[in-house]
């Protein structure tokens, strides 16, 4: 079920959480809704779940106009942030109760039949009648995703669904709801504030900021040519240094760099930390190494310019310079934007 | 022994221990003694005689009937305080507790001008042929009164800490309001409305001070086992007063026992395996 949002609004009191927030997702699509706290992903999901009436604009479900459709009747599945399992049921009487309560009729068979199904896919075969206080958060997270599926929900909706998990079950929940998704090919809309999580998982990224779309496209459109500052530091750590532009070149310390379609003025230039070579010939900005941070695969180097900025970039662990030395950093990458937004 | 980190155990313990002893569990025993001192064949007499046997009946039955309307009113009042901001919210809050900090013979003799039929109340109700005051229904409306904050104080902070995620996730499930009431809030609400509710009944049971007025104390009528001890001791029967006692004491415990098992049970899903 292909969804469009066509110009969506919301406020909250006085606080506008959404602006006119314009999206499709294809029919199968998996998507991910990235961004900071603040930022409106989870009012825009809460919207499309039914759970939020937009103040204005509308939402499509494939041509049918859902925007005025009360949540019990969308037939969306929502899996939420906590995961929201009803304490009093056993995990089987989760599963079931979408059944249950449905104006379908189905018949004690057929849903036992339905919750044994789902209990496999999910993996806890078996888990059916102990209580959710009795199971770890990973567990929990795949009963609330059997459970909304268990009512052949035409969309997915998934709030922060790895948020309040450890690491390692965090990466394994992640590729395994993507096979999830491929095996059952719904339409899948998630919102997170982890990066990594969202390129990891989603087909298409759509990031956002004070309640608007900055950009959306592939894992790759996005980490390869973030439209702007906000995007490139939100996508990772990234290092920035101000610099002039003057006649299409930007300039950090005598430095040049490539700045094509800028106007004259004051400009970022944003780098990764691998992006950076150190030097001890002149080529690049002047530095001095202020600390040097092991890791497992590699060495962090902390560095100030010349001009006082900090920056910190990544270098091989045979890495030989201390802290005092001075050199020059190399960028190779660097991305110029206006300064201003941040 | 082992050590413990913080301090103060034995103290505290001991003045716990001693307080319930001479409080709580003493008279409870010059109670028993008392009653047992009849023997059985006398004590079985005072109990069953067919005045104590009325005054059981009115009060169970008033009891009961005021611990319904408090459920049912004090979910409600719950519900409201917690779930929805108004004006005067605050005012309605504070309001609960007042039978609380009310003398019970205030709340009596203010529901007895109340509903007298020459009250505020009572006046329109006669006109209509219902006679509150000095009838079984007054006795009812002076124990809902005394009791009510019982279920309001219980409901209320399990109501606040239940997660509004549990209720939209029923709706994203296709429920309906009365399906999600019943499936979903009221089970998660039974053991705080069980121990409201008992604690709301044992009140009414026991209440003494704000019946006697609007009761109107008619032997086989409108006397409520309270009172008829309350007469036994002021005939200096002193047996008789203990015997009737004892027998209000059994179905505290009784109670106490049946709603901690029905708890138990309503939180079984909280006991980990």
């Amino acid at each position: 079920m292909k969804i469009s949002l066509d110009n969506v609004v919301k406020t909250f009191d006085t606080f506008r959480a959404v602006h006119g927030v314009s999206l499709e997702i294809e029919s199968g699509e998996l998507v991910a809704l990235l961004g900071p706290s603040g930022s409106g992903k989870t009012t825009i999901l809460r919207m499309v779940a039914g759970l939020e009436f937009a103040d204005d604009g509308h939402i499509y479900f494939g041509e049918e106009d859902a925007t005025d459709i009360p949540v019990r009747d969308r037939g969306v599945g929502f899996v939420f942030q906590h995961y929201a399992l009803f304490p009093h049921m056993t995990v089987a009487e989760n599963i079931a109760f979408g059944m249950k309560v449905s104006k379908v009729k189905r018949s004690g068979d057929a849903i036992r039949e339905r919750v044994q199904e789902l209990l496999d896919l999910v993996q806890l075969t078996g888990l059916g009648q102990r209580f959710p206080g009795q199971i770890s958060g990973g567990q929990r997270q795949r009963v609330a995703l059997a459970r909304a599926l268990a009512v052949d929900p035409r969309v997915l909706l998934l709030d922060e669904p790895f948020g309040a998990l450890d690491a390692n079950v965090r990466r394994d929940l992640r590729r395994w709801l993507r096979k999830i998704h491929d095996d059952l090919g719904i339409t899948t809309l998630f919102v997170t504030h982890d990066q990594e999580e969202a390129l990891d998982l989603a087909d298409r990224v759509v990031i956002l900021d004070k309640g608007r779309i900055v950009q959306q496209g592939t894992p790759e459109e996005v980490c390869r040519s973030p439209h702007d500052a906000f995007v490139m530091r939100f996508l990772g750590d990234a290092n920035a240094l101000p610099a002039t532009v003057r006649d299409g070149k930007a300039y950090v310390q005598d430095v040049e760099f490539d700045a094509a379609g800028l106007s004259d003025g004051t400009a970022e230039v944003l780098f990764r930390p691998a992006d950076v070579a150190w030097r001890e010939d002149g080529q690049g900005v002047p530095a001095q190494i202020v600390r040097v941070l092991d890791r497992p695969d590699s060495r962090r180097v902390l560095a100030k310019t010349t001009g006082g900025q900090s920056i910190e970039f990544d270098t091989a662990p045979e890495f030989p310079h201390r802290k005092g030395e001075a050199g020059f950093i190399d960028i190779r990458r660097p991305r110029v934007y206006p300064s201003g937004r941040t | 022994m082992k050590r413990r980190v913080l301090p103060g155990l034995p103290l505290s313990l001991g003045i716990t221990l001693v307080y319930a002893a001479i409080i709580i569990v003493l008279p409870l025993i010059a109670l028993v003694f008392k009653a047992a001192s009849l023997g059985p064949a006398d004590y079985w007499r005072i109990v069953s005689s067919d005045r104590a046997v009325a005054s059981y009946v009115v009060t169970v039955s008033c009891a009961l009937a005021a611990t319904l309307f408090n459920l049912v009113f004090g979910m409600a009042l719950a519900w409201v305080l917690v779930r929805y901001r108004f004006p005067g919210r605050r005012i309605v809050d504070a309001l609960v507790d007042l039978p609380f900090a009310l003398p019970t013979a205030v709340a009596g003799i203010s529901l007895t001008t109340l509903f007298a039929v020459n009250g505020w109340f009572g006046g329109p109700l006669s006109t209509l042929g219902i006679k509150v005051a000095y009838t079984p229904l007054g006795i009812m409306i002076a124990m809902a009164f005394t009791s009510l904050p019982f279920v309001v104080r219980t409901v209320q902070p399990v109501l606040e800490e239940l997660d509004p995620a549990l209720e939209e996730a029923a709706q994203t499930l296709g429920g309906s309001d009365l399906s999600i009431f019943t499936r979903v809030v009221l089970p998660l609400l039974t053991p705080a409305l069980l121990a409201g509710v008992s604690l709301s009944f044992a009140r009414s049971l026991g209440e003494f001070g704000a019946i006697i007025f609007i009761a109107g104390n008619q032997p086989f009528e409108t006397e409520i086992t309270a009172l008829l001890a309350f007469i036994r001791l002021e005939e200096y029967d002193y047996p008789a007063s203990a015997a009737i006692a004892s027998v209000m004491l059994i179905a505290a415990f009784v109670m106490l026992a049946v709603t901690n098992i029905m708890q138990a049970r309503a939180l079984r899903y909280t006991v980990r395996n």
